[in-house]
């Protein structure tokens, strides 16, 4: 029995996967919730999906060493600029995408650029990116248009590639989310580039003695998180037909807890894209399952807080697990 | 090929941070097996001078030389790539990747081509495994092990047998056995062993004489960042290696005044000196 499980135990997504099965059980039992309902709704997906594509970059950068918390202010600021360049202005939706993500490089460079050049810690540097983003996005938005809301008719391509709904509720953005995963789950676990990431993240010094290009590593990471986090802006903008100067300060605390949960290593040098995915999706269930449950909304944050201790606590004692054990000793072979 | 010639060979170096003078006029050589000891006090200055040799400091005047030719370390990298290898206290790094992959970190072997080029694990795993086992340690069977689950001895076996794998010439070990019970220290001082009988030149930094006495062929005690001693095996026992450890003063000596001190003092022994 323990001969196959110990394997999966040693995995860092280990721990989610038990985490997603805890709470499901848990809204099934203690929340009399029907799973046909529960898995058939389209409102925690699309919110997992809008957080999920922020999540796997954000817990990328965090499993080489380092935090972005900019993307708080990157997603208003992806909705803005393409409704502003796009709507406001008018010009074609091509270049309100391309502005957009220009965007989130130019920024995703500044906070890498910043956090390789200095010793001060990206969550500092990242810190002070969003604030400055968040007060070019008001100050810039007003300037412009004269208002904190800002319309945008996108044209059909556009919006049937990133604000249409599959069947009547489904965002197509979960498409992008899985392609996301699969293509980024690709690269960081099958690619040198891949294990570049674990080595920075695991020592960034010896990383560099050994040859990994260390600081471009991190810029493009940085880049990679910030044109993401400016991608779903775009899609919200595009979706819902107008984009706002304020939001996306949720993202922030949501794609920590779903890349914890989800079994990265906050420190660095351990994780997983699956992980996160998964992470992400328990995330998504706690936080919007509880209105398909008799429980009291109010209690959604206890239960968040509940699982990410729990989910914390689990990844720690696997890690032991993993670290202690090779799979050799593990199965009782010697 | 001369067996003679030095591979390594500091001329002259001093090294000061700001005003304070860390190294005097430092001349040491190095050859192709063969294990040069590096003794000392805490703050003789040992790390300060590996660290100049492994490209993290330069001198502040003074030459290092490599195969008679002079050299320069502007990074540790530049050393690496000259076949400079540094290996730390705990065996360095990556306690949480497997050992194949931290075996091969920023030299990754892949299969397939284009965007579709993948990390080989099977291929890493086993050169990985294979060059361990070569060096006696069999008990490393498996590559997906992660490195952090390693014992000390068997994760500083693993790292100088990295370092020969990948072309060292010069093997720098930074107190690899002072955290380490009998038996891993064994281990790791019979990996030195191997690696002074595969020729490469092994610098090894130790508090403890018997170690040093087990692969040394050739000493150097360092006193306040001067060369004091530089003697050959066999040349010194390790009463007198240990007297000059101790900055010159013998064990006798320091016993004698400890015991005086606590006779005046109520059995209290005196307060340390620094
Ligand atoms: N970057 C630095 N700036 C100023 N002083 C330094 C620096 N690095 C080392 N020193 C000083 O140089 C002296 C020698 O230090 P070093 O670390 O080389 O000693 P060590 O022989 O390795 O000691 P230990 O046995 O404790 O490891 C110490 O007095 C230390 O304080
Ligand atoms: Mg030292």
């Amino acid at each position: 029995m323990m001969a196959s499980f110990a394997p999966f135990l040693r995995r860092p997504e280990a721990a989610s996967i038990i985490s997603l099965i805890g709470i499901v059980a848990f809204y099934v039992i203690i929340g009399g919730v029907d799973l046909v309902t529960l898995f058939g709704a389209a409102s925690w997906i699309n919110f997992a999906a809008n957080l999920g594509i922020v999540a796997i970059p954000v817990g990328i950068l965090m499993i080489g060493g380092q935090i972005d918390i900019s993307i708080g202010a990157m997603i208003p600021a992806g909705s803005m600029t393409v409704a502003i360049v796009s709507g406001h202005f008018g010009l074609p939706i091509e270049v309100g995408i391309l502005a957009t993500l220009s965007l989130g490089a130019i920024v995703g460079l500044v906070n890498g650029l910043l956090t390789v050049r200095t010793t001060v810690p990206s969550l500092i540097v990242t810190l002070g990116t969003l604030v400055v983003m968040q007060g070019v996005v008001l100050a810039g938005a007003n300037l412009l248009t004269g208002a904190a809301s800002v319309k945008i008719e996108a044209p059909a391509w556009a919006k049937a590639a990133f604000g249409s709904l599959i069947g009547s509720s489904h965002q197509v953005i979960i498409l992008w989310w899985l392609v996301a995963v699969v293509v980024f789950a690709f690269v960081i676990h099958k690619t040198r580039f891949g294990n570049w990431v674990f080595a920075m993240g695991g020592d960034l010094v010896s990383a560099r003695n050994a040859g990994v290009p260390t600081a471009r590593l991190t810029i493009m990471l940085f880049m990679l998180s910030a044109m993401s986090a400016a991608f779903v802006g775009m899609c919200g903008a595009i979706q819902f037909n107008s984009a706002q100067v304020s939001g996306g300060m949720g993202y922030i605390f949501n794609t920590i807890v779903s890349i914890v949960v989800g079994g990265v290593l906050l420190t660095g040098g351990f994780g997983s894209v699956v992980g996160i995915f998964i992470g992400t999706l328990t995330f998504a269930i706690v936080s919007q399952g509880i209105y398909f449950t008799q429980i009291d909304r109010n209690w959604s944050s206890l239960i968040i807080g509940v699982t990410l201790l729990l989910a914390v606590a689990m990844n720690e004692s696997f890690r032991k697990f993993a670290l202690r054990a090779g799979p050799r000793q593990a199965t009782g072979r010697r | 090929m001369s067996a003679n010639a030095p591979i390594l060979a500091l001329r002259g170096v001093n090294k000061s941070f700001g005003p304070i003078d860390v190294l005097h006029d430092i001349n040491l050589e190095v050859r192709a097996g063969e294990v040069l000891c590096l003794l000392g006090d805490n703050g003789a200055g040992k790390s300060t001078l590996i660290r100049i040799l492994s490209g993290v400091h330069q001198p502040t005047s003074g030459t290092i030389e490599m195969d008679g030719q002079s050299v320069g370390f502007p990074t540790p990298r530049a050393a690496a790539d000259k076949g400079i290898a540094t290996v730390h206290q705990f065996g360095g790094t990556f306690p949480l990747m497997s050992i194949g992959r931290s075996f091969f970190v920023g030299v990754e072997p892949t299969k397939g081509w284009g965007p579709f080029k993948t990390y080989d694990r099977k291929k890493a795993n086993e050169i990985a495994v294979k060059a361990v086992q070569d060096f006696g340690i069999t008990r490393i069977d498996d590559g997906d092990r992660l490195v952090g689950g390693l014992s000390g001895g068997e994760r500083q076996s693993l790292a100088i047998a990295r370092a020969v794998h990948f072309g060292a010439r010069v093997l720098i070990l930074d107190e690899p056995t002072a955290a380490l019970g009998v038996k891993q220290a064994a281990h790791v001082l019979r990996i030195v062993n191997e690696a002074k009988r595969r020729g490469l030149a092994v610098i090894f930094i130790t508090h403890q004489v018997m170690h040093a006495m087990a692969v040394g062929d050739h000493f150097a005690v360092l006193i306040r960042g001067a060369v004091a001693a530089d003697f050959k095996k066999g040349e010194k026992t390790r009463e007198q290696i240990t007297d000059l450890m101790a900055g010159g003063e013998t064990m006798a000596d320091l016993e004698a005044t400890i015991e005086g001190y606590m006779a005046s003092h109520d059995g209290h022994p005196p307060p340390p000196s620094h």
